[in-house]
């Protein structure tokens, strides 16, 4: 072999970096509501989104992992309506058995997603759908179709409504200041102990994602199954742990949601799946599953989150007033309008 | 090197299989020594799929002994078979396109560092160092789809070698490459020879076995029916032995159903010129007059089903053009085509063609329900009409109409896919492989079928890999060898020997010495 010849692919030029995107959206329409309404930076504003937001945040991250496989969970919302009556039930016996049982009866619900999906081979929309009735159905009979009241007497109530660092705060601190830029350290001691759990789950995520062997195999499986099997990859081990992460997740929002709002709520949790799946595909995860981004999907949540914000200020400013079913619109319109930029981005990219 | 000599590294003897009572291989055998190239050939149904899926443990044989490595090969799934050293690489190649080049080659045996967390540099650097024995030079980190068909090829090739692959199958590889691509997967095959590793290579392309072949091992029905070495094996002999043809018997017997055509035949229906359709097909010529019966005959990947999709529409041509009833007619779809009166029975009626659920009645009238519909409303009674005189016509046996199609023979669901085309009076009809997979008595009738109806002034295009079929069937034939139209035969110059020619080394400025020969 005389003659070695040398291939070139394509060489590594700049790309625009999946996500960042909708991270620069998101600083925008931040940075738009700062300019627009008076208080809408203040630290008040911005702890409390982050608290109701926390909830969707974890949903959002379960279905972050199922959708990068090429599955769907229909179930979170149901499920973590489950999760919230469970809890609220187990929080006359503390802060842990509360939590403990949302989780569980979460990480059961993505057990049964996940066995059903790998062994019985039905399709993740139908398996997951079925789950969601089932899930809806045992929260209404355990709750008798009522709302169940937390007890107070407990310390689980701070899982939705305390803030962690709050003890620790030293007392020239205002935590209610409501100036952004004189309280940074407000913001940091006032927040949310929800926020904090919903972060950490996105932190150990985003870890998970890159450095564990585990990630590398959920977008591998999602990129395609067939040749994620002929690689000798887990495929249905993978398949499984998805949905218990999201089960486990729906669960745990659950908790969050009955501790937020001091009673286990049978009957919410209704559409939560569709504003999961909006947040994943608004931070550019595939539909179709094999690529993926966990802090995308964080700034996809908060964007759909802010926005509703940004409805109710603009509705305060008394221009406009928007009912709830038009702010529901305007989302609807927004998510199209997104995903819309973000797939001819993709083909500009591609080509 | 006389590697035939030596202790082979694998050996299969008297392998067994069959799927469903029918037999796939009966006895059939294959043996590659350490370093050797080794090609297997066959025509389509021979037996070489299963031939891989046996050795790389996708399914069990009936019977037969496998050594490898001197040892009995036990492998169960294509992942054992990866573990004990035999890799295969298929057609379609099986990574994953999103993922980067280092994920490609190390998924599921990442290289971790303590806690189990990945070590994405070893990894890359790992990478980088396995293409480069392969003097592939490119940015690992870039995901594979970034990447041409043969790089990724040569991924494949990296991450089978990275098992430390012994033998490493390749399944028709240069079947999605250009020229160029080819020649780099070429010097990997030699590389690979060089460390050591030997190959089977599965190829249509005869050109190519002559380039990086050391043996040819050829099968036929299920049995392995001739090795030789490469070098004393000429072109015409392989597709002889391929076919099951003895080039000194080559007769012209009567055994099809076609009759003597012929008269009548009328003027220029279809032509096209310096047609190039995809990767495959470079400059496809070929003409259909009415009345006329033309076959389109060549080796499997020759283009032949791409030629005749481009010129119904239903794939785009990069160059060159269609004529039909005299004009340019370069179709943008099917449902253009379909308007302009052509029709297109496709090979595979289970994928293209039937919707099983649906009725003989729905199947049969599926593309002329626009023609039976006025303002959106199936004009009923017409179309039983026309069900109804197609069933006695062509003799479809059903309990009814309403049959579901599903519950036919093969031979009966063709005919309901020829009623389709026939009932909406085409000018030209394109029948690929009209008699695959039909008994024999079926196949004879749907032969006088296509007789009939060029007689009354059809013109059909027919695709056919029997030989049998166009020889007696075609009252004119085009050879396609490598996507370009190498002969045109009229009828009384049409005969088994002169189409195996013209497949086997049509267009070589010299047929007698096999190209590529000189690579070897």
């Amino acid at each position: 072999m005389t003659s070695i010849a040398t291939f070139r692919g394509a060489t590594r030029e700049f790309r625009f970096p999946q996500g960042l995107g909708v991270v620069l959206l998101l600083l925008a329409l931040v940075a738009f509501g700062g300019w627009r309404y008076e208080g809408f930076l203040g630290s008040y504003n911005v702890l409390s989104v982050l608290r109701y937001s926390s909830m969707f945040a974890l949903v959002s991250l379960g279905m972050c992992f199922v959708i990068m496989t090429g599955g769907i969970d229909l179930s979170v919302g149901s499920v973590a309506a489950l999760g919230s009556v469970v809890s609220a039930m187990l929080s006359p016996y503390g802060l842990l058995p509360g939590l403990a049982g949302g989780l569980l009866v979460g990480a059961a619900a993505g057990a049964i997603n996940g066995l059903i999906i790998t062994r019985l081979k039905i399709l993740p929309f139908i398996a997951t759908l079925a789950v969601m009735l089932a899930a809806s159905g045992t929260a209404l009979l355990l709750a008798g179709n009522q709302s169940v009241s937390v007890s107070y007497e407990t310390a689980f109530m701070t899982l939705g409504q305390g803030d962690l660092l709050a003890p620790l705060r030293p007392e020239w601190i205002d935590a209610e200041d409501a100036n952004w830029f004189a309280g940074p350290l407000g913001l940091l001691f006032g927040f949310p102990t929800p926020a904090w759990i919903a972060l950490a789950a996105y932190v150990l995520g985003a870890i998970v994602m890159r450095w564990r062997a585990f990630g590398r195999h959920v977008l591998a499986v999602g990129g395609g199954e067939e040749a994620a099997l002929l690689m000798g990859l887990p495929v249905g081990r993978t398949v499984f742990i998805v949905y218990l992460i999201s089960g486990s997740l729906a669960g745990l929002a659950g908790v969050i949601l009955a501790a937020q709002f001091g009673a286990g709520q049978p009957v919410e949790g209704a559409g939560w799946e569709l504003f999961a799946i909006a947040s994943v595909v608004v931070g550019g995860t595939l539909l179709t599953g094999g690529k993926g981004s966990i802090v995308a999907t964080l700034a996809g949540s908060l964007l759909l989150g802010l926005i509703y914000t940004i409805l109710n200020f603009e509705n305060g400013m008394g221009w406009i007033s928007l009912s709830a079913y038009w702010q529901s619109v305007v989302r609807g319109a927004f998510l199209l309008v997104v995903v819309i930029v973000q797939a001819s981005f993709m083909k500009n990219t591609k080509s | 090197m006389d590697t035939a000599s030596q202790v082979p590294l694998l050996s299969m003897q008297g392998i067994d299989k069959s799927f469903g009572g029918v037999p796939a291989l009966t006895g059939a055998s294959l043996e590659v020594a350490p370093a050797e190239v080794m090609a297997l050939i066959g025509q389509n149904g021979a037996g070489k799929s299963t031939m891989i899926k046996i050795l790389n443990g996708a399914v069990a044989s009936d019977g037969g002994a496998i050594t490898f490595a001197g040892a009995p090969w036990t492998a169960n799934s294509p992942q054992a078979a990866q573990r004990g050293g035999i890799s295969t690489i298929f057609q379609e190649i099986n990574l994953i396109a999103f993922r980067s080049v280092t994920e490609n080659i190390y998924l599921g045996r990442e290289i971790k560092s303590r806690f189990g967390f990945l070590d994405w540099r070893a990894m890359h650097e790992g990478a980088r160092g396995l293409l480069a024995r392969f003097d592939v030079f490119v940015d690992v980190r870039e995901p594979l789809m970034n990447f041409s068909t043969a790089i990724r090829q040569m991924v494949a090739i990296a991450r089978a070698v990275s098992f430390e692959a012994r033998l490493v199958i390749m399944d028709e590889p240069t079947s999605s490459l250009d020229e160029a691509e080819v020649q780099i997967l070429f010097q990997t095959i030699r590389q690979l020879k060089a460390q050591g590793v030997a190959v089977v290579f599965v190829s249509h392309k005869l050109d190519e076995l002559y380039a990086v072949c050391d043996r040819v091992t050829i099968m036929r029905d299920g049995r392995t029916v001739a090795v030789a070495n490469m070098a004393d094996m000429g072109k015409l002999q392989l597709v002889a032995a391929m076919l099951g043809r003895d080039l000194a018997e080559i007769r012209k017997a009567g055994s099809t159903a076609f009759g003597e055509g012929g008269q009548a035949i009328g003027g220029e229906l279809l032509a096209t010129s310096g047609l190039a359709v995809g990767r495959r097909v470079q400059s496809a010529d070929i003409a259909v007059r009415s009345g006329e019966i033309v076959g389109l005959a060549g080796l499997l990947g020759s283009g032949r089903s791409e030629t005749a999709r481009a010129v119904f529409g239903a794939e785009p041509h990069r160059a060159g053009e269609v004529r039909f009833a005299g004009r340019k007619a370069d179709f943008a779809s099917p449902r253009e085509a379909i308007a302009a009166g052509l029709g297109f029975c496709t090979e595979d009626r289970k994928i293209d063609g039937i919707v099983p659920e649906m009725s003989v009645r729905e199947n049969m009238t599926l593309a002329l329900l626009p023609a039976l519909a006025r303002s959106g409303i199936v004009d009923e009674a017409r179309q039983a009409e026309i069900v109804k005189r197609f069933i006695t016509e062509i003799g479809i046996k059903c309990s009814s109409p309403e049959q579901k199609i599903r519950e036919l023979s093969g031979g009966n669901q063709q005919k309901v896919l020829l009623a389709r085309w026939l009932c909406m009076d085409p000018k030209l009809l394109i029948l690929d492989e009209p008699t695959r997979g039909i008994d024999v008595g079926a196949k004879a009738e749907i032969q006088r079928l296509i007789r009939s109806f060029a007689e009354r002034g059809l013109g059909v295009l027919m695709i056919s890999s029997e030989l049998e079929e166009i020889v007696e069937g075609a009252d004119r034939v085009f050879v396609l060898r490598e996507g370009r139209t190498v002969e045109e035969f009229d009828k009384d110059q049409i005969s088994e020997s002169a189409l195996m020619n013209a497949m086997a080394h049509g267009g070589d400025a010299d047929a007698t010495s096999p190209k590529g020969a000189a690579f070897v």
